[in-house]
């Protein structure tokens, strides 16, 4: 009987017409709609619409001239490097934590959680000042190489030989970056990993596999498509980061400005233009990232009828 | 053969132009309303320093807040220069990092500073609330847009005029801070530095009057038009003397303390003068006053030491923690 109902169900949905019951009355789902879509466009499509409007307002010309600009194409490496060293970094260790809290039980485990939360939790202001407070003159790093009896005295000589430089220079930047994306991609693997549970790779282990074999033939394949969306995420937060990198960065045109940074110095100086321009860029880059996301969930189902099918 | 000729001939050329042509590197960690002055001076050294040595140097730049500049160089921003809104952040600078000798204002001529500029209101056109002096801008209802004294130097020069101003007036101390205090009543928002309070009034249209740097005044109306702002300048106002000097431990650091020399005083040559004169910066260098003097208009002037016995003391006194600034502002 249940079975038949379903079937009913799903002969239904697949005609292309839902039973009567389950249908919302014709005005509120075009009310719905309407909401959802005039939100839409207010909201995203015509400021993204305005940015792309403002850069081009004086021609093509004048944009790629304003984007050829050798500070404005420094910031835009600085900000893809920045991305391509945060990104790797957190996807080796969101995996290792998800995998770590999914599938085992430790003490510490909740602090290790509440953790890996904290940059969601603390404003980016704060993520760049601690960074200050460790690697700045008067910080930590500061004091250590100002002291007259360092310990260690051939690290202190070193450091100083090698002109050692955390923040105003590129590794700051990439540190407070990679602190800011730190949780996107174990976050969406942990709840992920928690309901698939430990009982395929206890079949694996009980087939003879290794723990790496495991890994790679048992819980990546299940985890992909999560990963996939983690990564695209950090990534969209890596290039787009202001707040942060805005602190650690002390701004030298050329050298430790990234593409928001740039965006914003361009703006204050009345060059409306290569300003819109450069966050045209930026707004590419991010639209780049949302077609990936896109192609990934329209794979992901595509696979999962396929495996409905079957 | 020709063509390998010619390869060797230019890889020669090139070489040789490596090893003649030491390229320098100098950083110049510079307040807000700098910005179009410095892109035009640093060219205009660059072409200086090439033909006086032959050596090419590119100045990096950096720019905001002044009290957020002098931070960032305390916290080791590695700038070889510092050309600052005032001589109260250098001082910090010198005090907290010890990377400068205390007497650095006194290394190059008046007062380290080789150009002034003085704080003036720039009002929507037509000037529809009649401001025409600082008694105006303290009536209830007039919006007034002025950055952050703590982190921004223009916005210490403002403070300071103003106090000065109600405090010959009314002839007392506590006056004066009733009086500035009842002009941040009128402050709607308060940005962290000059450039930020410049597009809050211009772009985003916030405010009636916007005390403002003489200079950054005239490069609104340049930028937006006659036909949208006009100056005001007040019965009174305040010598703003924006200093600048070689950060000395960080150019020894770099071997670049030479040209970090020549950098600063290329700024009192005749060429440096006229860049400033050209940016709406008053010159200090006689030839220079005289050519722009129409640019300008006149007004009684008055100088920090005259009024508050120096910037160590007016900043102990008005922007330190728990001074009159804190008073006022934090019981808002």
């Amino acid at each position: 009987m249940a079975s038949s109902v379903v079937s009913s169900l799903q002969h239904a949905a697949a005609a292309g017409h839902r039973p009567l019951a389950t249908r919302d009355a014709d005005w509120v789902r075009y009310t719905l709609t309407a909401v959802a879509l005039g939100f839409l466009a207010l909201f995203l499509l015509l400021p993204l619409v305005a940015v792309f409007a403002e850069a081009f307002r004086r021609g093509i010309g004048a944009y790629f001239t304003a984007l050829n600009d050798p500070d404005g194409m420094h910031a835009l490496k600085l900000t893809l490097l920045t991305a391509a060293i945060a990104v790797p970094a957190n996807l080796v260790f969101g995996v290792s934590a998800a995998w770590c809290i999914a599938k085992f039980n430790f003490p510490g485990k909740s602090l290790l959680i509440t953790l890996i939360d904290l940059p969601f939790a603390v404003s980016p202001v704060i993520s760049g000042l601690i960074f200050v407070l460790l690697f700045g003159a008067q910080g930590w790093l500061g004091h250590y190489l100002d002291a007259e009896n360092p310990a260690l005295p051939w690290l202190q000589a070193w450091l100083i030989e090698q002109d050692f430089k955390v923040i105003f220079a590129v590794p700051g930047i990439v540190l407070a970056t990679v602190f800011v994306t730190f949780p996107f991609i174990a976050r969406e693997l942990i709840p992920l990993m928690q309901t698939q549970g430990n009982d395929e790779e206890y079949a694996a282990i009980t087939l003879g596999a290794s723990g790496w074999q495991t890994f790679w033939r048992v819980t990546l394949p299940n985890i992909k498509w999560g990963l996939f969306y983690g990564v695209i995420l950090c990534n969209a937060r890596a290039m787009g980061e202001f707040g942060a990198v805005s602190v650690v960065s002390g701004h030298i045109r050329g050298q430790t400005n990234t593409l928001p940074l740039h965006v914003e110095i361009l703006y204050n100086e009345y060059q409306f233009v290569a300003a819109f321009a450069a966050a045209s860029i930026l707004a590419l880059l991010a639209l780049v990232t949302l077609v990936l996301k896109s192609l990934v969930e329209w794979a992901h189902a595509r696979r999962h009828a396929a495996d409905a099918a079957s | 053969m020709k063509l390998k000729s010619l390869i060797a001939a230019l890889a020669g050329v090139a070489l040789a132009g490596v090893a003649f042509a030491k390229p320098v590197e100098l950083l110049n960690v510079s307040y807000d309303p700098t910005r179009e002055l410095y892109v035009e001076y640093n060219a205009a050294f660059a072409k200086h320093w090439k033909a006086k040595t032959g050596d090419d140097v590119t100045v990096k730049q950096s720019h905001g807040g002044s009290g957020k500049q002098a931070r960032s160089v305390i916290d080791g921003l590695p700038a070889d220069v510092v050309t600052l809104a005032l001589a109260g952040d250098i001082d910090a600078i010198s005090k907290n990092a010890r990377s400068l000798p205390a007497n650095w204002q006194t290394r190059l001529p008046h007062n380290s500073s080789p150009y002034a500029s003085t704080i003036v209101f720039l009002v929507r056109k037509g000037n529809p609330k009649t401001i025409k002096d600082w008694d105006d801008i303290v009536k209830p209802g007039v919006s007034v847009i002025t950055p952050n004294p703590k982190t921004s130097g223009g916005a210490r020069w403002n403070y300071l005029a103003a106090w000065e101003f109600a405090k010959r007036k009314l002839d007392s101390d506590d006056a004066a801070k009733g009086f500035v205090e009842k002009l941040y009543k009128n402050v709607p928002v308060l940005d962290s530095g000059a450039r930020g309070s410049t597009t809050t009034f211009v772009q985003r249209g916030i405010g009636d009057v916007f005390l403002s740097w003489e200079n950054e005044a005239f490069l609104a109306i340049k930028e937006f038009g006659a036909d949208k702002f006009e100056i005001v300048v007040p019965s009174l106002s305040i010598l703003a003397e924006p200093p600048v000097t070689v950060v000395d431990k960080n150019a020894k650091k770099h071997g670049t303390t030479e040209v970090a020399k020549a950098y600063l005083d290329y700024l009192y040559s005749d060429e440096g003068q006229d860049i400033a004169g050209r940016h709406f910066y008053r010159p200090t260098d006689p030839k220079a006053v005289a050519k722009y003097a129409a640019q300008f208009a006149t007004v009684e002037l008055f100088t920090i030491d005259q009024a508050f016995g120096g910037w160590a003391k007016a900043q102990k006194d008005h922007f330190d923690d728990g001074g009159t600034f804190d008073q006022i502002y934090l019981k808002k």
